[in-house]
């Protein structure tokens, strides 16, 4: 133990006064923690990434002729920006879904569940409803994937309120329905594209699609209007965080359920607003994807978003604008992985190695302070409350 | 064995936690060690456990200087902790606990568990300390607990047993066999120094009481001729008067009324029996019983927070059984709970923000959704002055209070609100004199407005400094109702203990 912390710092170490002293590490706001541990932990991550490329046999040389590829391809060029947003948007999107839940104390695994509902809504009103204006149609698809993955989120809320379920189990559940059922869906006449025998929907009216506000420079540009929504939405949560009354319980809820109880809020209702959020936020992600990028649904054309989202909340404290920052780094790192694997003949399998290192780094941060000697006062985290809340 | 502890200093950055401490306790009796929270009392022991190193000063045992730098080597040389907080594995049986460490094997590295269960045995005869090596821990009461972990230290061969706030989690009846315990390793020649802040527990059981303020020894008592108000002074620096001044009650309209009120658990289990009781405008009733026998149920059922199976409650003529803790809370009942860390407080949310954790969603501190920061901060600046929370900065962490500071903050939020009822339960548990002295008077201020008051404490002397009529609690009824100075806490005492005087 470091002897060189205060006993008020040392008591907080060992007895942690408030029970959600590790939910609190997670979503903390202080800055050695919230900014000087992701921090680190991407170096350190970036570092045992260059000796794995090392150790499968490239040079010193050729292992940093790889990152430059990386960073060449994430920021290096107005294509690879493109790249890197078009990527961020649904991250951003998913990030708040997991992030908003754990600010009430849920873990949402369900993410992914409720990206592949939401977007299978909207691609159903993007593609059977035809001759609306562009204003009409395209916020109707995205309202839609929000009503949809809202719907798929209400599940395991109204679970939890009602009986207790725990949302882990839940969630994880109901993403293998999600699954399945969108397998399903895509073999039916309602979805199936005419003349195909696979599963694959039919494609997006121009009037649903996300516009592409930079094609008119290069058609190459594939970032599209979903990030401003993604923005808006991050903004949106921060505000109703921090700044509202429902905020306010859902951030009581997440840290103390008990006195949240006292204090005459509803717990329950709380569960399942929170998860009806959750889930439209992660539904969102879902429709951006078919709307903005795709075009159309094929079985499991989320892409583990919300799995992704859960590693983007973590790194991001749970702040909406830590989950903006990173999204943007995960969306850099995956448009940057694309060009590695081009000009540098490096596998893009090891931006997935890269990003486990820092989400290890980010959950673990007591090993970070201790490899660089920090002082600050962490212990070590836990992301979830266990299987008996 | 005699410990003697000479010159200990200890600094952290920013903090004096120790400055120039010296003690003696001499084998078979006891050292009482008091002082606030925060006077150093834990960094003192956390030394002698070989947790912290001193910066200057050293540790004799029988005259030997000792080197501790690490706990292993103060368990060596005979100093055993038993904290506050247990350190027991819930599911694990007694024996298990007791061997954790040092447990006895057969074939290589099997666990011996009839070993085990014949060490712990031995040593809860030898000592006195009944209890069963095969129960699990989770089943046995606190008292029962704390005996696992007196037996632990013992079987480590401590002589010098340090007992860290012992009494704070113990019923009356199971501080008097804590005593009992005591004077057995007395009498065994044991050295045992005794942490509290409790004053009267310090005068029964010590042989010698050395009082500790700002990390230095402030004095030396004896507990034949000392007296708690002598010993409060030299605690906190200032004279302190430990009784509750007050006035005759002029009880006016009945407030609160509960009408043969029965709560169950979920198996159907009476948890409150039939309870009948009627608190006025203008006084406080004082409820007494020991820890379990339904008083965390009557507040919580007054409150909302769990249901009734029958009976009626009402305030101020309406009907409030089945009506939500929040309307309760509005409208009519201010609620310093039992438990403040797990209950009263959110300890990551800042002061400013707990001071309105029931009072959000209303004008001024919120406009529609939108959350009033100005409005809710310059309140907090109010309340902290007022109720004198220190330190007074709205934006850090409630969690960062001390016990007393919280408990002032938890207290100002339920106490500027207007309301008719107020419910104080266990109001000064585990917080220094100062802070007791203060929410004491502000209680009785409170009844002299003219609001009717229930206070519910397992500490009779809290009971009878403050309650103008007694409720005594016994397995979930109401066994007595008697006027404070009609009665004495003997008989007090009988009826907690179930029997009838």
């Amino acid at each position: 133990m470091n002897p060189d912390l205060t006993p008020e710092e040392k008591e907080e170490l060992v007895n942690p006064k408030d029970r959600n002293f590790a939910l609190r590490l997670a979503t903390a706001t202080d800055w050695r923690t919230g900014l000087v541990i992701p921090l680190l932990a991407i170096f350190t991550a970036l570092l045992i990434g260059l000796v794995i490329i090392m150790l499968t046999g490239s040079t010193f040389s050729e292992a940093m002729g790889a990152y430059q590829a990386l960073l060449q391809g994430s920021v290096g060029s107005l294509r690879a920006i493109s790249e890197t947003l078009t990527a961020a948007t649904p991250l951003i999107l998913a990030g708040l879904s997991v992030a908003l839940a754990f600010r009430a104390g849920l873990f949402n695994i369900g993410g992914e569940g409720q990206a592949l509902i939401g977007g299978m809504f909207a691609v159903w009103v993007g593609f059977s409803i035809t001759g609306l204006p562009i204003y009409v149609h395209l916020p109707l698809a995205i309202l839609a994937g929000i009503v949809g993955g809202a719907a798929w989120g209400f599940i395991p809320g109204f679970l939890k309120a009602k009986t207790g379920a725990h949302e882990v189990i839940t969630t994880i559940m109901l993403n293998y329905i999600a699954l399945r059922l969108v397998d399903y869906l895509l073999k039916t006449s309602i979805f199936q594209r005419e003349g195909r025998n696979d599963p694959v929907s039919k494609n997006v009216e121009a009037t649903a699609n996300y516009p592409t506000f930079l094609s008119g420079f290069d058609s190459a540009l594939r970032v599209h209007a979903g990030l401003f929504v993604a923005l808006g939405a991050a903004f949106l949560i921060y505000w109703l965080l921090f700044r509202t009354t429902i905020g306010f319980e859902f951030r009581a809820v997440g840290a103390n359920p008990n006195a949240a109880r006292y204090a005459g809020i509803s717990v329950t209702k709380v569960y399942i607003l929170v998860m009806l959020i959750a889930g439209a936020l992660a539904g969102s992600a879902g429709a951006g994807q078919v709307l903005g990028v795709l075009d159309r649904a094929t079985p499991g054309f989320t892409a583990n978003l919300g799995f992704d989202g859960i590693a983007v909340a973590l790194l991001g404290r749970s702040n909406p604008w830590g989950v903006v920052a990173a999204a943007l780094l995960f969306g850099g790192l995956r448009a940057g992985g694309q060009q590695m694997q081009v000009s540098a003949s490096v596998g893009i399998d090891l931006i997935s190695v890269i990003q486990a290192l820092i989400i290890m780094f980010v959950a673990a941060p007591a090993l970070i302070a201790s490899i660089y000697r920090l002082k600050t006062p962490v212990a070590t985290t836990q992301i979830s409350k266990g299987w008996g809340s | 064995m005699d410990l003697e502890l000479r010159g200990i200093t200890k600094q952290f950055p920013g903090v004096l936690a120790n400055d120039n401490v010296s003690l003696t306790a001499k084998s078979g009796q006891v050292l009482a060690l008091i002082g606030e929270n925060g006077a150093g009392k834990s960094t003192l022991m956390n030394i002698l456990s070989g947790i912290y190193q001193p910066n200057s000063g050293e540790i004799l045992i029988d005259g030997v200087v000792q080197n501790f730098h690490d706990p292993g080597a103060a368990i060596k040389a005979g100093i055993g902790m038993v904290h506050q907080h247990f350190m027991l594995v819930q599911v694990f049986s007694v024996a298990e606990n007791v061997v954790l460490g040092v447990e006895p094997t057969f074939a290589g590295n099997l666990l011996n568990t009839k070993k085990a269960n014949q060490e712990v045995e031995e040593i809860s005869r030898k000592y006195g300390l009944a209890v069963d090596p095969k129960a699990i821990i989770e089943n046995l009461p606190v008292g029962i607990q704390q005996r696992v972990e007196i037996i632990k230290v013992l079987l480590r061969g401590a002589k010098i047993l340090v007992f860290d706030e012992p009494t704070a989690v113990l019923t009356p009846q199971e501080v008097t066999e804590f005593f009992g315990i005591v004077e057995e390793l007395k009498s065994r020649g044991a050295t045992i120094i005794f942490i509290t802040h409790k004053l009267k527990e310090a005068l029964a059981i010590a042989d010698h009481i050395t009082v500790l303020r700002g990390g230095k020894v402030v004095g030396q008592a004896d507990p034949k001729t000392a007296t708690q108000e002598e010993l409060a002074t030299m605690m906190v620096g200032r004279d302190i008067d430990l009784t509750v001044k007050k006035t005759d009650a002029k009880p006016g309209e009945v407030v609160l009324a509960m009408n043969d009120l029965t709560v169950v658990d979920d198996y159907g289990r009476p948890l409150l029996d039939s309870i009948d009781l009627e608190v006025r405008a203008g006084e406080i009733v004082g409820v007494a019983g020991i820890q379990g026998n339904g008083q965390t149920e009557l507040v919580e059922a007054i409150t909302g927070l769990i249901p009734s199976a029958s009976g009626t409650i009402t305030l101020a003529g309406v009907d409030i059984t089945y009506a939500n803790p929040r309307r309760i809370h509005k409208d009519g009942v201010a609620h310093v709970p039992e438990d403040r860390n797990d209950m009263g407080m959110i300890g990551s949310f800042t002061v400013a923000e707990n001071l309105v954790l029931d009072s959000y969603y209303s004008e001024p501190f919120s406009k529609g959704v939108r959350l009033q920061r100005q409005a809710i901060d310059s309140q907090a600046h109010t309340l902290v002055k007022e109720f004198d929370v220190r330190p007074p900065i709205i934006e850090n962490t409630a969690g960062a209070l001390s016990g007393g500071n919280a408990q002032k903050m938890i207290v100002a939020r339920e106490f500027s609100r207007d309301v008719p009822l107020v419910l104080c339960a266990q109001p000064t548990r585990g917080i220094d004199v100062g802070s007791i002295e203060y929410i004491h008077e502000q209680i009785v201020r409170k009844r002299d407005q003219g609001v009717a008051i229930l206070v519910v404490s397992t500490e009779l002397d809290e009971i009878f400094a403050l309650a103008d009529r007694i409720l005594v609690m016994f397995d979930g009824k109401i066994v007595a109702s008697l006027k404070t100075s009609a009665t004495t806490p003997t008989e007090v005492g009988l009826y907690m203990a179930g029997q009838s005087a």
